[in-house]
């Protein structure tokens, strides 16, 4: 007994002492790419900066501009509708779909691969097609739009529809969503259903009393997730900027109805220098994330208990 | 037709409307980039090029050194996909099955990490990568996942969680070393999680942008992504060539798909059970 105690002890020292040693990467990469970066952005944030000079200390004087600033206001409200809208989207889109997916009917595989494979384009190529596909005059969408005598809207051309147009372009890409909820949905036991049926539930009522709650959890994971890949869109807002002969290399798309959140942050330092009054935005965004984060778990944590 | 028979074909049908959503920009996009300008502007969208014009694909490597970026991005990916095949299997071992204090609490760390946005980490990354000189190499776009990815080490603790601990302490009673049990016994076994890290880092490498946009500014140096985004800039909105451009960045990960789609699905899988 006592013998064991002793050897296994000397085994967990064995282990520390790897752990240790495969853990030196992993701790390099947590103080260069995490926690120097977010201390030198709060840093930064009451500094005037261009790179070129040292910091310039000026106090608060980045977060008086920000809050004095239209563009972030108009920034923060383009986030919000990309995000509100966008993920609300995404989410039903995902269940509806994988949904359709788990029907054991013949030639699922192959809707399972087309409901996937535009999850694979790179972010700038689907940016094109679909700019392509919603072109006013020559786009696909809006020629069908005609034949089925439906008005056809200038989508990116005009401030109201384009960051629909955005959002459309992001519902393309929901494969990963899919086979989250798919392998999800995949994870219900049967008898849950059949109870469903014994009381003459309908198709509906399975899914609203059975599916969705079972999936609540994936729900909240796939919702965070959104909505930080939603506040940081950035790609599909720069290619619109950059294929429209008028913008002259200023991004935002037409009335700024694009300039996300990202995209002026990227804008104060890359095209602007502002590296102090952009990571003072970078901060902004920082505490919104965790304080979104936070009530989210606080909300969902309070649903549990009422179950 | 019986009643029977109509409700099967019926489920078919939000289906089919899903799909063609999903599919038809895939089949417009190979059918723009096969066609000649005057056809790309007709009224009503004539879906079969005439003729059919493989000379944009051509064209399209020939108008940018387009070439040239696919071998860089070939460059990045593979130091990318190299980097994260040997972090990622030893810092998710170090959390999944090694035992030392704190462990799972410190585990926290990386999932909070995981929620760490560029966009708010880039600003004193370029300042700090560019007083080195590391602005216009690669080193800024690969050293992130020689250190361990924060997705990728959860992915694989996940993986080492699910081995029964019986095979390792098995080992360790016939007297191995713990790097030997490591390398002999967990590894073998954890195969299929590092294909799929190997995957998802592939695709995540190939089809990065704001990366390559900020550390990237000399155009040799450019990406595949990177050079796309710029092609209107040096040759204008060609709609046919900007697709068949398109088709080229695309087609690789297409086969990849069709080689390993099991691995996709199940990093996809994974990724959603986190938290």
């Amino acid at each position: 007994m006592k013998m064991r105690k002793v050897k296994r002890y000397k085994y967990q020292k064995l282990q520390m002492r790897l752990a240790a040693v495969f853990l030196i990467p992993w701790v390099i990469g947590l103080i260069l790419f995490n926690l120097y970066p977010i201390f030198s952005t709060i840093y930064y944030s009451f500094t005037e900066y261009n790179l070129m000079k040292a910091p310039d200390f000026i106090g608060f004087d980045n977060y008086i501009e920000i809050f004095h600033d239209p563009i972030f206001y108009q920034s923060v409200y383009n986030s919000f509708y990309f995000v509100i809208v966008g993920v609300t989207l995404q989410i039903g889109l995902s269940v509806f779909s994988a949904v359709l997916l788990n029907m054991k009917i013949p030639g699922r595989g192959f809707f399972r691969t087309v409901f996937y494979l535009p999850s694979l384009v790179p972010p700038v190529a689907s940016s094109l097609i679909w700019m392509w596909l919603l072109n006013p005059q020559y786009g696909l969408v809006n020629s069908f739009l005609k034949l089925i005598h439906l008005p056809q809207p200038l989508w990116l051309s005009s401030s109201e529809w384009s960051k629909p147009a955005v959002i459309l372009m992001t519902l393309w890409c929901v494969g990963n969503t899919i086979i989250v909820y798919l392998a999800g949905i995949g994870n219900i036991s049967g008898e849950y259903y059949e109870a469903v049926e014994l009381d003459g539930g309908s198709s509906w009522a399975k899914f609203r009393f059975i599916t969705w709650p079972m999936l609540s959890d994936i729900t909240f994971f796939q919702v965070i997730n959104g909505i930080i890949v939603g506040f940081n869109t950035f790609t599909q807002s720069y290619m619109v900027a950059a294929s429209s002969p008028k913008s002259n290399g200023t991004l935002g798309g037409i009335k700024n109805s694009l300039m996300f959140y990202a995209v002026n942050i990227y804008n104060e330092s890359f095209k602007y220098l502002k590296f102090g009054y952009s990571s003072a935005l970078a901060v902004i965004m920082l505490i919104g994330m965790i304080v979104i984060t936070f009530v989210l778990f606080k909300i969902s944590n309070s649903g549990g208990n009422d179950r | 037709m019986s009643k029977r028979k109509i409700k099967f074909y019926l489920r078919y049908i939000p289906l089919l409307i899903l799909g063609a959503f999903y599919f038809i920009p895939f089949l417009w996009l190979i059918s723009t980039s096969l066609k000649g300008s005057d056809q790309i502007f007709s009224h009503p969208p004539k879906w079969i090029p005439n003729p059919v014009l493989f000379g944009n694909y051509k064209e399209s490597f020939e108008a940018i050194p387009y070439l040239k970026y696919l071998l860089n991005t070939i460059k990045t990916t593979s130091l990318a996909v190299l980097g994260n095949v040997i972090s990622a299997p030893m810092i998710g071992y170090a959390f999944g099955k090694l035992k030392w204090p704190g462990r799972d609490k410190v585990f926290l760390i990386v999932m909070a990490t995981m929620m760490l946005p560029f966009t708010v980490t880039m600003i004193p990354l370029y300042s700090l990568f560019s007083k080195i000189g590391w602005i216009n190499t690669y080193v800024p776009l690969f050293l992130p996942d020689f250190l361990g990815k924060a997705y990728f080490i959860f992915l694989m603790r996940q993986f080492y969680l699910s081995l029964p601990e019986e095979l390792l302490e098995a080992a360790r009673i016939d007297g191995a070393s713990e790097l030997w049990i490591y390398l002999k016994v967990a590894v073998p076994l954890v195969k299929p999680a590092i294909v799929t890290v190997a995957l998802f880092s592939f695709v995540w490498s190939w089809t990065d942008f704001m990366g390559p946009l900020i550390y990237l500014t000399k155009s040799e140096k450019w990406t595949i992504s990177l050079g796309l985004s710029q092609f209107t800039n040096s040759y204008g909105v060609d709609w046919a060539l900007l697709m068949a451009a398109s088709a080229i960045a695309i087609i690789p990960m297409v086969i990849l798909f069709f080689f390993l789609q099991k691995y996709f699905m199940e990093g996809s899988i994974n990724s959603g059970i986190k938290g």
